[in-house]
């Protein structure tokens, strides 16, 4: 493997976490709060579908983003609705919405546009353009950090550097914000943030549509930043990665990080060499390395590698002493 | 005091749910110009309007009795057991392990060998998530869902490199011997003299599957086991009180449900394909958690529920044929609506019910 190999497998490392990354930080913001979400990758799709689909139709690739992220703020106002207002089951709720978003985007998808669930394949504006950081042409010449620059930082779409750039946002908003504080509270001990006179109820839903624009935006990048349309699935479980990613880095931002570009690396390892010869041990099957998240996640969960322990009040809906 | 009559719990509030749910995916029909009325009835007919329709509907809801019945016993130890999908999925591998290893002579010798290898895979890949939460507390829900996508990864590998058939390109293993195929019902209504066409896949394992119902009940209500789970279900505290271990209590009821979600390839991989393809649950599982919520975890609910979504499968495939603009997808979308009415917004019905009742409740005792 040479140093060409290495950069393209760390930029498409790059391109693959970048989605995760920003579903998995909508998660952080939902689950810290006390509410569990495994929406995520229903919101995604919805994100995914209506992003592509406006954007085909309009061409505006704005408009879009903008579509998507609405259709995903919807469906986290359906979870705020079940699970904040009328206290039902959060897991049940998002599954409910994978099933929603799953099956609407095929149908509408199928309705509007007769293609099987896609959309049309999207080009020019109706895509995000990949950005040339400054210097990069004149850079790529010096060794090493040259090409890095040129390569791997520079030269990728709009919502991966924003999806980077989530990452210290989000720390500072839960960690040295007031907002942030309180956020963390109601996901820990709900009846003492009502005691001190702040809305649990509010608070929450302020975290579950953070997490709805997340989504959103985690969609939108799937379609018009990754690909050129949508299609049918087109998650295809990686909103369950997210929250794997979530549980791996324990509910922390910088941790997030980390276990996204961990996962985000597998999935390229796993699209760049279908089946890895090891000497000595054998040929690791694809299928091993795509199922390796999940593996990992469960070793985590089961408390052998660190233990992973979430928010203590998450799953329950709270219910104010009458 | 309960705040609701018995039937209102248990009748009207879910039927009301289920009316909401049907009502907003009419909506989502009218909405792409087409009539639901119309699109209802096209269903009706497609799903139970001949004998034939009725035998594709019927195997469906084989399925989803199976899968319903494994999220419903689970429930009754308020765990949330996601991975039917994952389950019934290694079921059929263990189902397809025994049919295959045997020259089979009599189906009726394979049919309790298959029915074993498939509860028991199915109930061995539940084990491992139901033990995580059991001593390490690791969520169920969460362990289940990683092992719903570790399992379809190694049914895929296992499939495309051990065990289909050598020289083939198709990812799928031998046909069964003859003696492994299960009676359909074109084969169970012909012994007793009644005509029925070949083709509906319909098969011993719906019988299997009322019988199944029936022991779900008897151990649930009827035995000591049964009244474990539901104490363990409604409180811990007071289940550990009464010296019932936690850990046993989790492993069984989660083995359970494994096992019956393992059972539904009996139906799919023995009775129908006599063959072990990639995915042979398509969804299933997940439909399991939409009839569990509808059929409010009693076997009998489940299996009038598993019955409607059955209806729903057949209905649906027809609807795609006479209704082009309606792709078969809107099956997804109703059942995404039954588990959001039926399950999350429950309370968005109970309450203004209960205060319905309780209104009423109080002014004739005023009048009295």
């Amino acid at each position: 493997m040479d140093f060409a190999t290495i950069l393209q497998i760390l930029d498409s490392t790059l391109r693959l976490a970048a989605p995760l990354l920003l579903a998995c930080l909508a998660g952080l913001f939902s689950e810290r709060s006390g509410i569990f979400d495994i929406g995520l990758e229903g919101k995604m799709l919805a994100s995914a579908f209506f992003s592509a689909a406006v954007a085909a139709v309009t061409g505006s690739v704005w408009l879009g983003l903008l579509a998507g992220t609405a259709a995903s703020l919807v469906l986290a106002l359906i979870h705020g609705l079940a699970s904040i207002t009328f206290r039902g089951n959060q897991l049940i709720s998002g599954v409910a919405i994978n099933f929603l978003a799953s099956g609407l985007t095929a149908f509408i998808g199928q309705s509007w546009f007769g293609l099987g669930g896609q959309t049309p394949a999207l080009s020019g504006d109706g895509r995000f353009a990949r950005l040339e950081l400054p210097f990069a042409e004149t850079l790529s010449g010096v060794p090493v950090i040259g090409p890095v620059y040129a390569e791997l930082i520079s030269g990728h779409t709009l919502l991966v550097y924003i999806a980077v750039l989530a990452v210290p946002a989000t720390w500072w908003v839960l960690f040295r914000t007031r907002f942030g504080l309180r956020l963390r509270a109601v996901g820990e001990n709900p009846a003492a943030v009502d005691t001190a006179g702040v809305s649990v109820t509010g608070q929450r839903y302020w975290a579950v549509m953070i997490c709805g624009l997340l989504c959103g935006l985690a969609g939108a990048y799937l379609a018009t930043g990754m690909a050129a349309g949508f299609v049918r699935d087109m998650t295809a479980g990686k909103g369950y990665i997210a929250l794997a990613a979530l549980i791996f880095s324990k509910w922390r931002p910088w941790y997030a990080l980390w276990a996204c570009l961990l996962f985000g690396l597998l999935e390229a390892i796993g699209i760049r060499y279908q089946n890895i010869d090891v000497a000595g041990i054998g040929t690791i099957p694809v299928q091993f390395m795509q199922a390796l998240p999940y593996i990992l996640t469960v070793v985590i969960l089961a408390g052998f590698v660190g233990r992973a322990i979430p928010p203590r009040a998450g799953g329950q809906p709270y219910v104010k002493e009458r | 005091m309960d705040r609701m009559p018995r039937w209102a719990d248990i009748v009207l509030v879910p039927l009301i749910n289920l009316v909401l749910a049907f009502f907003v995916s009419g909506l989502v029909v009218l909405s792409i110009g087409e009539n639901p009325v119309e699109a209802m009835q096209i269903m009706l007919r497609g799903s139970v309007g001949s004998a034939t329709a009725w035998g594709y509907t019927l195997f469906h809801a084989t399925n989803f009795i199976f899968t319903g019945l494994a999220v419903a016993v689970a429930f009754h130890a308020r765990m949330f057991n996601i991975g039917g999908e994952g389950q019934a999925l290694v079921g059929g591998l263990g189902a397809a392990l025994v049919a295959l290893s045997v020259p089979w002579p009599h189906w009726a010798l394979a049919l309790p060998a298959t029915i074993l290898g498939a509860a028991l895979f199915g109930a061995a890949w539940a084990a491992i998530p139901a033990w995580l939460q059991a001593r390490r507390g690791s969520h169920i829900v969460i362990t289940t869902i990683m092992f719903n996508f570790i399992a379809a990864a190694l049914l895929v590998y296992l499939l495309v490199n051990v065990i289909k058939v050598p020289g083939s390109m198709a990812p799928e293993t031998a046909r069964f011997p003859e003696g492994a195929h299960l009676p359909s019902a074109h084969d169970m209504l012909g012994w007793i003299g009644i005509p029925y066409s070949k083709s509906p896949p319909v098969n011993i394992s719906f019988l299997l599957a009322i019988l199944a119902s029936v022991g779900v009940w008897a151990l649930i209500w009827r035995t000591r086991l049964g009244f474990a789970i539901r104490a363990f279900g409604h409180s811990e505290p007071a289940a550990v009180y009464a010296g019932i271990s936690p850990t046993r209590i989790i492993m069984a009821a989660m083995l359970i449900s494994g096992g019956l979600a393992g059972l539904m390839a009996v139906n799919t991989v023995v009775g129908e394909g006599e063959r072990l393809v990639i995915d042979h649950v398509q969804g299933a599982g997940f439909v399991g958690i939409a009839v569990a919520l509808m059929g409010r975890s009693h076997p009998f609910g489940v299996f009038l529920a598993a019955v409607l979504f059955g209806m729903l499968y057949q209905g649906g495939v027809e609807l795609q044929f006479e209704m082009p603009a309606v792709s078969r997808e809107m099956i997804l979308v109703i059942q995404a609506l039954v588990i959001l009415f039926t399950g999350a917004l429950d309370n968005m019905v109970r309450i203004p019910m209960e205060n319905l009742f309780l209104g009423l409740r109080r002014r004739r005792k005023g009048k009295a």
